[in-house]
C-alpha cells in the first residue's frame, strides 16, 4: 500500500471519528434547543438583566389568614362562618357544625381543621366524596383562600 | 429532585443518520486494519462487519416499536464504541494469530439480543423496584459463585470467574446491575428517613447510626470482594456505586466525607496487609524502577502501555501500523493503550469525548425521570460506566493504580459486553419513560386521585335509603 494513500486514509479516520463525536454534540445541541424553557436553578441577576421575561414573578404579599368560610352555592346559600382555632364538621348530622341541608351529603362528611397558619380538610369516608377545586379528596390537603370545595352540590371557600 | 422536560418527539431518524455514521466509523476501522496487514482484507471484515451492521439495525427497529422516545444518542455512542473495540481486538488477532474477535462478535451478538429481550419484556422499569431484595439475593449469589468449588477458576490470580461447559463467565459483572438495582429500590424507599433524621455538627449533618448500616455493609462487601476474590477493580467499583447513589439520594455532603473515610481506612489497610495491592501501588507509584519493572506481576504492562501511547504521538500511528501487540493484555485490560498507540492523542480523545457523551445523556435520563427509582437506577448506571472508563484509562495513564477493571464494550470479553448492554438497554428504557409525553397533560399523582373510590349511582341510592 502506498505511504502517501495510507496517510490520507487515517488522517481520514480520524476526522470521521471527529465528525461523529460533533455531529452527536450537534444533535444533543437542538435537543436542549427544544428543552430551553425548562431551566433548572433561578437565573442570575445579569441573566434577568438581558432577558427581562426571566425576571421571577413579584412577591405574593404576605400570607392573610383565613377567618371566615363563605357558602357560595346549595341550600345555604350566602352563609358565612367565622373559623376560630377549633375544628370544623360538615355534614348532615345535627351534631356538625355547620349543618348542610343537602341530599347528597353524609351525615359527618368532611372536617375541616386548623394546622399551624392553614386550613385543611380531609374527607370522613363520605359516600359521594370531597371536592377541592377539580380534584376528589384521597387524604387530607391543605387548602388555601379562595379555592372552591364542593359536598354535594354545596360550594364554599375559605375567605379571609 | 430536580426534573426537566425535552419537548415529547421521538427522534428515531435523528438516531438512525447517527448510527449509519457510527457503523462508518465501525466499518472504516475494520477496513483500515484490514488493508494494513499483511494478507490484506481478509474474508473476516465482510462477514463480522455485516453481523455488526445488522444487530444495529435490528436494535434500531426494535427501538422504534418498543422504546419510541428514548434518547437518540445512546445507541449510535455504544455501537461505534464496541465497533472500534471490534476492530482493535481483530487487529491484535492478526498479529498474534488468534480468533479473540470471533468470540468477541459472538457475544456481541448475544449481549445485543438479550439487551432487545430486556427492552421488550420490561418496558417500564419501575416494575425492577418490585425486586429491590430478590436484587439483594441474586448479587449475594452473583459475588459468591466463583468461590464454588469446582465451578469458579482462578485467572490471573482474581478469583472472578466461574466455568461451565467450556465457557468462562464473570458472574460479578452482572452484579453491578444488581447491585445498583437494589441500592436505587432501598434508598428510594428509605430517603426520607435517610434525610431527615441525624445530628448536626458544624456544617455537616450526620446520619444516625443506623441509618449507616447499609453503607457499611456496602462497605465489607467491597472489602469481602477485595480480600476474598483479590479483585481490586470491582471493589471499588461497587463502594462508589453506593457512595454515589447516597449522595444523590440524600445530596448530603456528610456521606461523601464518611465514604472517602472508609475509602481511605480500607486502602491503607488493603496496601499494608495485601500483596497484590502493595504491588499495584508500587508498579504505579516507581513504575519506571527496573527492579519493579522486571518483576513478576510488576509494572511492565503499564510501562509498555505508556511506550505505546508515546510511539503513538498526537496523531497515531495509523491503525494496524504500530505495535500494541506487545503489551501484556493489549486487546481487554490495556486496550486503551492500544487505541492511543494507533488513533493517537486525537483519536483517544474523541473516544474518551465518546463515553462522556454516553455517561452524560444517562445522567440526563435521571434528570427528566419522573420517578426518585428511575433516577437513582439511571445515576447508579451512568455512573458505573463512567468509573470504569475513570479506574481503566487512569490506570492505563498512571493517573492512579492499575486495577483490573475493562473498558466499557471495547475490552475483550463477553461478561462486560452483556452486562454493560443491559446497562444501555435499561437506559434507553429509562430515558423513553422521561420523554414520553404525559396523558393529555394529567400528572400522574393527578389521575390517581380522580380515580379514587367512586361507587355506581344505583349502589349510591341504596346506600343513602340505608343511611337514612
Amino acid at each position: 500500500m502506498n505511504d502517501l494513500v495510507f496517510t490520507v486514509l487515517r488522517l481520514g479516520f480520524l476526522i470521521l471519528l471527529w465528525l461523529l463525536v460533533l455531529s452527536i454534540v450537534g444533535a444533543l445541541r437542538r435537543d436542549l434547543a427544544i428543552g430551553s424553557k425548562a431551566r433548572v436553578g433561578a437565573p442570575t441577576a445579569r441573566e434577568i438583566r438581558k432577558d427581562p421575561s426571566l425576571a421571577p414573578p413579584p412577591e405574593v404579599p404576605a400570607k392573610q389568614q383565613a377567618k371566615t368560610l363563605a357558602i357560595l352555592e346549595g341550600p345555604l346559600t350566602g352563609l358565612e362562618h367565622q373559623l376560630t382555632a377549633s375544628p370544623i364538621l360538615l355534614g348532615r348530622a345535627q351534631e356538625a357544625t355547620i349543618v348542610l341541608e343537602d341530599d347528597y351529603a353524609s351525615g359527618r362528611h368532611a372536617r375541616l381543621f386548623p394546622q399551624g397558619t392553614r386550613w385543611f380538610i380531609e374527607d370522613l369516608g363520605s359516600t359521594n366524596g370531597t371536592f377541592l377545586g377539580d380534584a376528589q379528596l384521597t387524604r387530607a390537603q391543605p387548602v388555601e383562600l379562595g379555592q372552591k370545595i364542593r359536598i354535594g352540590k354545596t360550594v364554599m371557600e375559605l375567605r379571609p | 429532585m430536580s426534573e426537566l422536560e425535552t419537548a415529547p418527539v421521538p427522534r428515531r431518524n435523528m438516531e438512525l443518520l447517527l448510527l449509519v455514521l457510527a457503523l462508518a466509523v465501525a466499518m472504516g476501522a475494520y477496513y483500515l486494519v484490514g488493508i494494513n496487514s499483511d494478507e490484506g482484507l481478509s474474508q473476516e471484515f465482510i462477514s463480522q462487519g455485516l453481523i455488526l451492521v445488522g444487530l444495529a439495525l435490528v436494535f434500531h427497529v426494535v427501538l422504534r416499536i418498543w422504546a419510541k422516545y428514548a434518547d437518540p444518542v445512546i445507541l449510535p455512542v455504544t455501537v461505534a464504541l464496541n465497533g472500534i473495540g471490534l476492530a482493535m481486538i481483530h487487529r491484535i488477532d492478526l498479529a498474534k494469530h488468534d480468533d479473540t474477535a470471533f468470540r468477541q462478535i459472538m457475544w456481541t451478538g448475544v449481549a445485543m439480543v438479550v439487551a432487545m429481550i430486556v427492552l421488550w419484556t420490561i418496558r417500564d422499569h419501575r416494575v425492577l423496584r418490585r425486586f429491590t431484595y430478590i436484587a439483594l439475593a441474586a448479587s449475594v449469589l452473583l459475588l459468591l459463585l466463583p468461590l464454588i468449588k469446582g465451578l469458579g477458576v482462578e485467572i490471573n490470580g482474581a478469583r472472578i470467574w466461574v466455568r461451565f461447559f467450556g465457557l468462562s463467565f464473570q458472574p460479578g459483572e452482572l452484579a453491578k446491575i444488581t447491585l445498583a438495582t437494589f441500592f436505587a429500590g432501598y434508598l428510594s424507599s428509605n430517603r426520607e428517613l435517610i434525610l431527615l433524621a441525624g445530628r448536626k455538627v458544624g456544617p455537616l449533618q450526620l446520619p444516625r447510626s443506623r441509618d449507616l448500616g447499609p453503607m457499611i455493609v456496602a462497605w465489607l462487601v467491597s472489602i469481602g470482594v477485595l480480600v476474598v476474590q483479590r479483585d481490586l477493580g470491582s471493589s471499588i467499583l461497587f463502594f462508589g456505586l453506593f457512595m454515589v447513589m447516597i449522595y444523590v439520594a440524600t445530596a448530603r455532603v456528610s456521606w461523601i466525607v464518611i465514604g472517602t473515610l472508609m475509602l481511605v481506612g480500607g486502602g491503607t489497610f488493603a496496601y499494608l496487609t495485601m500483596s497484590h495491592v502493595t504491588r499495584r501501588v508500587d508498579g504505579w507509584l516507581n513504575a519506571f524502577d527496573p527492579d519493579i519493572y522486571h518483576a513478576i506481576g510488576g509494572s511492565r504492562q503499564i510501562v509498555e502501555g505508556l511506550f505505546g501511547l508515546a510511539n503513538g504521538g498526537l496523531m497515531g500511528t495509523g491503525l494496524g501500523n504500530g505495535s500494541p501487540y506487545m503489551v501484556p493484555l493489549a486487546n481487554s485490560d490495556m486496550i486503551v493503550a492500544s487505541l492511543g498507540e494507533e488513533l493517537g492523542l486525537i483519536g483517544i480523545s474523541a473516544i474518551v469525548l465518546l463515553y462522556l457523551i454516553l455517561v452524560s445523556r444517562g445522567m440526563r435520563a435521571a434528570l427528566g425521570s419522573r420517578d426518585t427509582f428511575g433516577k437513582l437506577l439511571a445515576t447508579g448506571f451512568s455512573f458505573t460506566l463512567a468509573l470504569q472508563c475513570f479506574v481503566v484509562i487512569g490506570g492505563v495513564t498512571r493517573l492512579i493504580p492499575l486495577t483490573g477493571l475493562t473498558t466499557p464494550f471495547m475490552a475483550a470479553g463477553g461478561s462486560s459486553l452483556l452486562s454493560n448492554w443491559i446497562i444501555v438497554a435499561l437506559l434507553l428504557l429509562i430515558s423513553h419513560n422521561s420523554r414520553r409525553p404525559m396523558l393529555s397533560g394529567v400528572s400522574a399523582t393527578a389521575e390517581v386521585a380522580t380515580k379514587a373510590p367512586r361507587r355506581s349511582p344505583g349502589l349510591l341510592e341504596s346506600i343513602k335509603e340505608h343511611k337514612r
